[in-house]
């Protein structure tokens, strides 16, 4: 409207009654992968601020969670703000987590005893507002809790990341269960390309997303997140499809 | 003063001067405490001889006690001449435990040069008599174990004067269990009701409140209740307003709270403490009321609550600053409200800083959430595994010695082929940690199987010399 522009007291107004009715849906922002291809697949041209996401591993994965804390970190360190990071079993290695962009000073570390617990940090963390990024490390996430985490994200705007990790490998048929997370990621290990030389390289990982509001599902082989916590899309490898029907049948 | 002479402290009454206190030199020497002077001059000759200044003693106990209220419990009192009295419960989960906290304290009172003993028992008196009489340094009495504890006991510490006792030992009564198995109506009427009533506290018939220590620079405000209230929202009301009270009073002051107590008396004469800590002065009404209110759960209002008392335990001065106005730049939240917050509902809360070691579990030290910004980060740039076991695990591996990376290993019963790998990276044992890491060394490789999991493993040892280490393999963390 004309009047908007002329009169930002009333525009603004306007904006607090819309919240209030819950009619007019507040224009989120997003983070962007800067990766042309993920971009896409997801609306809004990145992960939506004010919003819960859901990462896990895929494989062995399921039961370290190390790719997915590593991309869940990648994420983290393209925020700005402190971030959070709840979970029960301290084994995270915070030098490899530093060489993602993710400097120790950003992150506060929230330990605890029980998965409860955990979503309780989670809530209080995003209702607190100030943090542009709250970690929890879960097994389980119920379709309540996961609906009152994301609403938490919502009133404040920064971004709730679940990073799901199993006891055992076959409990990871729990990721199926629905929940009210804007995404949903897998990341698999993939077999990475051999290099002229005697060594390894970037790792390269299979990103499945499994589940997105709004969009399509989709499938992209990338890099892990470099010192800035970007990914990049490699080529796909020849021997792709027979690695995701295997993952499939591992997880169920 | 020489430290190997014997030294005692001599108190005087008219004309008569006795020992109250003897160090362990002079007690070697056979002196006791209430043991005449002259006697003692006559038994030891170079003896060394203090005077008594009880009323300093009084106040050093005081002191003592205020430091005890802001670093244990809510209710801490003097008790008697030589003692502290602090109500754990509730509070000694904060320091892991009940035999963590009396060994805490007492570890840390002997570091400051006191010698201490401390036990945790049900009742007061039982605490007060096994610290006197049991010349263990720390005693933990089990729940509902009272009884066994202090039958054996003799009738010293019960708190009693001194010539009821004396009197008591005349009929030959020597111990709790034989006081106790004493008809009541005949010991009333020959010595009062003071035994029976301290027998009664001892064994916890009777309730016995210890009303915490309080000091004229306390900022103290209370309310008092016609009416019993008991509803969650009628306390959380009540807790407000006091809040409000109390932060008025803090900024009269210029000071802010570190931590504060909530006493809640019920009309049945028991009282229930809420404790909230802060990581920095603080006296903003909503945040107070917000750590305050979280926990209201936790009141058990039984019957009704008669009064409520707010105090500022431990105030530091707040001063009032100017922040930078932001004109271009977002300013970086304050997360010090939501570490106060989730501190006070029992979780850990931490940062990691760096360490300047190679050794890959020595590299990360945990510190405050809410210290300075250290501004480093770790300097090495090799791969670091994003997972870390928090013991290496045995791996069975086929490998060529000294420097090839391993071709099979078996982790957690897994066969796993590696097909791309690299390394060795060489770590050297820390000497001026441990003497005997002097000539250890760590190999480690980066190891990528057929499926793309990427491991970082080690083998004890460089290759060669046994002396390295055993060369063994082992499996220290898992890459992304």
């Amino acid at each position: 409207m004309a009047n908007d522009a002329l009169n930002p007291v009333l525009a603004e107004l306007r904006e607090r009654i819309g919240r209030l009715e819950g009619s007019v849906q507040r224009a989120r922002q997003a983070l962007p992968f800067d990766v042309a291809e993920v971009d896409q697949a997801l609306p809004g041209g990145g992960l939506a601020f004010g919003a819960l996401h859901e990462v896990a591993g895929g494989g062995g994965g399921t039961v370290d969670g190390a790719a997915a804390a590593l991309f869940s970190a990648g994420i983290a360190a393209r925020t700005r703000g402190k971030v959070l990071w709840c979970m029960t079993r301290p084994d995270l290695f915070f030098p490899a987590i530093s060489q993602a962009g993710l400097h120790p000073d950003r992150v506060v570390f929230c330990e605890s005893d029980r998965e409860e617990e955990v979503l309780s940090a989670m809530e209080e963390g995003l209702s607190f507002g100030g943090l542009s990024c709250v970690v929890g490390e879960l097994v389980r996430l119920s379709m309540t809790a996961s609906r009152r985490l994301h609403l938490a994200a919502e009133k404040t705007g920064s971004m709730g990341i679940v990073l799901r990790r199993w006891r055992r490998q076959n409990e990871a048929s729990d990721y199926g269960q629905p929940t009210a997370s804007t995404t949903r990621w897998r990341i698999s290990t993939l077999p990475s390309e051999r290099l002229p030389v005697a060594g390894v390289g970037r790792a390269r990982w299979l990103a499945e997303l499994m589940r997105v509001k709004a969009g399509e599902c989709a499938e992209f082989e990338i890099g892990a997140p470099d010192a800035k916590g970007r990914i990049c899309l490699l080529p796909t490898s020849g021997d792709r499809a027979d690695q995701t029907t295997r993952w499939r049948s591992l997880a169920g | 003063m020489p430290a190997d002479k014997p030294l005692v402290v001599i108190a005087r009454r008219g004309s008569r001067r006795w020992i109250s206190a003897a160090d362990p030199a002079a007690s070697k020497l056979g002196l006791r405490v209430g043991m005449p002077a002259s006697k003692a001059q006559a038994m030891v000759a170079d003896l060394l001889m203090v005077d008594a200044a009880p009323s300093e003693d009084a106040t050093a106990l005081e002191r003592l006690a205020l430091w005890a209220l802001r670093q244990y419990s809510p209710v801490v009192a003097v008790d008697g001449a030589d003692g502290l009295v602090i109500d754990t419960e509730g509070a000694d989960h904060l320091q892991g435990g009940e035999d963590f906290l009396i060994s805490g304290l007492v570890n840390r009172l002997r570091g400051h040069g006191l010698t201490a003993r401390a036990a945790v028992s049900d009742t007061w008196g039982a605490s007060h008599a096994i610290t006197r009489l049991i010349s263990a340094e720390t005693t933990v009495v089990p729940v509902g174990k009272v009884t066994k504890a202090v039958v054996d006991l003799p009738i010293l510490a019960l708190r009693l004067p001194a010539e009821t006792i004396q009197s008591l030992r005349v009929l030959g009564v020597d111990t709790v269990g034989q006081l106790s198995a004493m008809p009541r109506a005949p010991l009333t009427l020959r010595f009062g009701p003071e035994p029976a009533r301290r027998l009664d506290q001892l064994f916890g018939r009777v309730a016995e409140p210890i009303e915490p220590i309080r000091t004229p620079e306390l900022v103290e405000v209370a309310k008092n209740f016609a009416e019993p209230i008991g509803a969650p929202e009628t306390i959380a009301k009540y807790v407000r307003r006091l809040v409000d009270q109390l932060s008025a009073e803090l900024a009269e002051n210029g000071l802010g709270a570190r931590r504060c107590d909530l006493a809640i008396h019920r009309v049945d004469n028991t009282r229930q403490h809420l404790r909230a800590g802060l990581a920095k002065p603080v006296r903003d009404p909503a945040r107070l009321s917000k750590l305050l209110c979280d926990r209201i759960e936790t009141i058990d209002p039984g019957f009704g609550i008669e009064k409520l008392v707010l105090v500022a335990v431990f105030a530091e001065p707040l001063e009032e600053r100017q922040v930078a106005s932001a004109l271009i730049d977002e300013e970086i939240a304050d997360i010090t409200p939501l570490v106060d917050i989730l501190g006070n509902r029992g979780y850990r809360l931490f940062r990691v800083a760096p360490v300047a070691s190679d050794v890959p579990e020595r590299s990360v030290r945990r510190i405050p959430a809410t210290a300075p910004d250290i501004g480093q980060t770790w300097a090495n740039k090799w791969p670091r595994p994003s997972r870390l076991l928090a013991h290496p695990e045995r791996i069975d591996v086929m490998a060529l010695l000294p420097d090839q990376p391993p071709v099979v290993f078996t982790w957690r019963g897994k066969r796993r082929k590696v097909v791309r790998a690299d390394g060795p990276e060489r770590i050297f044992g820390e000497w001026w940690m441990r003497p005997r890491e002097f000539q250890a060394v760590r190999d480690y490789f980066v190891v990528e199987d057929e499926l793309g999991e990427r491991y970082w493993v080690y083998r004890a040892g460089d290759g060669i010399d046994p002396d390295t280490g055993s060369h063994l393999w082992f499996l220290h963390g898992v890459f992304g």
